[in-house]
C-alpha cells in the first residue's frame, strides 16, 4: 500500500508542475484533472474512501467542467478549429493518458487485492463523517451554506447582462 | 506493508502547496492564476485527509468538504470575473488591470 501512495504522490507531483509551467490552458486543465485523480487514490490509500469520491466527483468533475467552459468561451472563432487540430493530436494525450493508466492500474491492484485493503489505516466510513458533520460542526455547515448561497449571488451579479452595459457606460 | 507516516503525506501537501503557489507569484494569465489557488486548496485539503487519517478522526474529512464546499464558491465568482475582464479588456494579462481610475 505504501507503494501505491508514493507512485501517486509522484504522478501528483509531475501532474502540478506540467499544469503551472504549461502555456496552454486546456493542457494544464488535463493535467490538473490527473493530478487531482492521484490526490483521489492517495485519499483511498489514506483510508477515507468518501473523499476519494467527493474530489472525483466535485473538483475533478463539477469544478474542472466550469473551468474548461469558461476556456471554451474566451477563445473564440477561427483560432479554435486550428487549435482543436492540435489539441487532438498524439503529442497532447499520450502522457497524460499514461500517467492516468498508471492510476488506473493501482486503482485495479487494490481492487484485486485480498483481505488486507487498508493494512495500517483504519477506513473512516462516511457514517462516521456524516454523523460528525451534521452533529458536531452544524453551525460550520450552516456558515458554508452561506457562503455557497453568497458565491451564487455573486456570480448571478457578476454575470449580468445589465451589469457590462454599465461597465461600459463607466467607460465613456 | 508498512504505514503511511503523517510527515510524507505533510511533505507531499507542502510541495504541492509550493508548487500553487510559484505558480500564483510566476503566472500572468489570470486562467493559471486561478488554477494555482485551486492547486494550494487541494493541497491544504490533503494536508487535513493526512492528519485526519493519522488521527483516525473523522474530523480532516469533514474540514476537506469545507474546503470544497469554498473552493467551488470561489471558482464561481472568480469564473465571472475572469469573463467581465475578458469582454472589458479583451485580455487575460494581470499586468493589464494595474491601472485604476478614480
Amino acid at each position: 500500500m505504501t507503494i501505491i501512495f508514493y507512485i501517486s504522490a509522484v504522478i501528483a507531483v509531475i501532474a502540478t508542475l506540467i499544469t503551472i509551467t504549461s502555456m496552454n490552458p486546456v493542457r494544464a486543465l488535463l493535467y490538473f484533472i490527473l493530478s487531482l485523480l492521484a490526490s483521489g487514490v492517495i485519499f483511498f490509500v489514506l483510508g477515507d474512501p468518501f473523499a476519494a469520491a467527493l474530489v472525483v466527483i466535485i473538483n475533478a468533475g463539477a469544478i474542472m467542467v466550469l473551468f474548461v467552459f469558461v476556456v471554451m468561451m474566451i477563445n473564440p472563432g477561427k483560432r479554435t478549429i486550428e487549435q482543436e487540430k492540435q489539441w487532438t493530436g498524439a503529442k497532447m494525450w499520450i502522457l497524460p493518458s499514461f500517467l492516468a493508466v498508471i492510476l488506473l492500474a493501482e486503482f485495479i491492484y487494490i481492487l484485486l487485492l485480498p483481505g488486507h485493503r487498508f493494512s495500517g489505516h483504519q477506513i473512516i466510513q462516511p457514517k462516521q463523517v456524516g454523523l460528525e458533520l451534521f452533529g458536531h460542526y452544524l453551525l460550520v455547515v450552516e456558515l458554508v451554506s452561506m457562503v455557497l448561497l453568497v458565491g451564487l449571488l455573486g456570480a448571478h451579479h457578476l454575470s449580468r447582462k445589465s451589469n457590462t452595459v454599465k461597465s461600459e457606460d463607466l467607460e465613456d | 506493508m508498512a504505514e503511511i507516516n503523517m510527515q510524507t503525506g505533510l511533505i507531499l501537501a507542502g510541495i504541492l502547496f509550493a508548487l500553487g503557489l510559484t505558480g500564483v507569484l510566476v503566472r500572468r494569465n489570470i486562467i493559471f492564476v486561478l488554477l494555482s489557488i485551486e492547486i494550494m486548496l487541494n493541497a491544504c485539503g490533503l494536508a487535513f485527509i493526512v492528519i485526519g487519517s493519522a488521527m483516525q478522526e473523522p474530523d480532516g474529512q469533514v474540514m476537506y468538504f469545507f474546503i470544497l464546499a469554498i473552493a467551488a464558491a470561489e471558482m464561481a465568482v472568480g469564473l465571472g470575473l475572469v469573463l467581465n475582464m475578458f469582454h472589458k479588456y479583451k485580455t487575460l494579462d494581470t499586468n493589464m488591470l494595474n491601472q485604476m481610475r478614480g
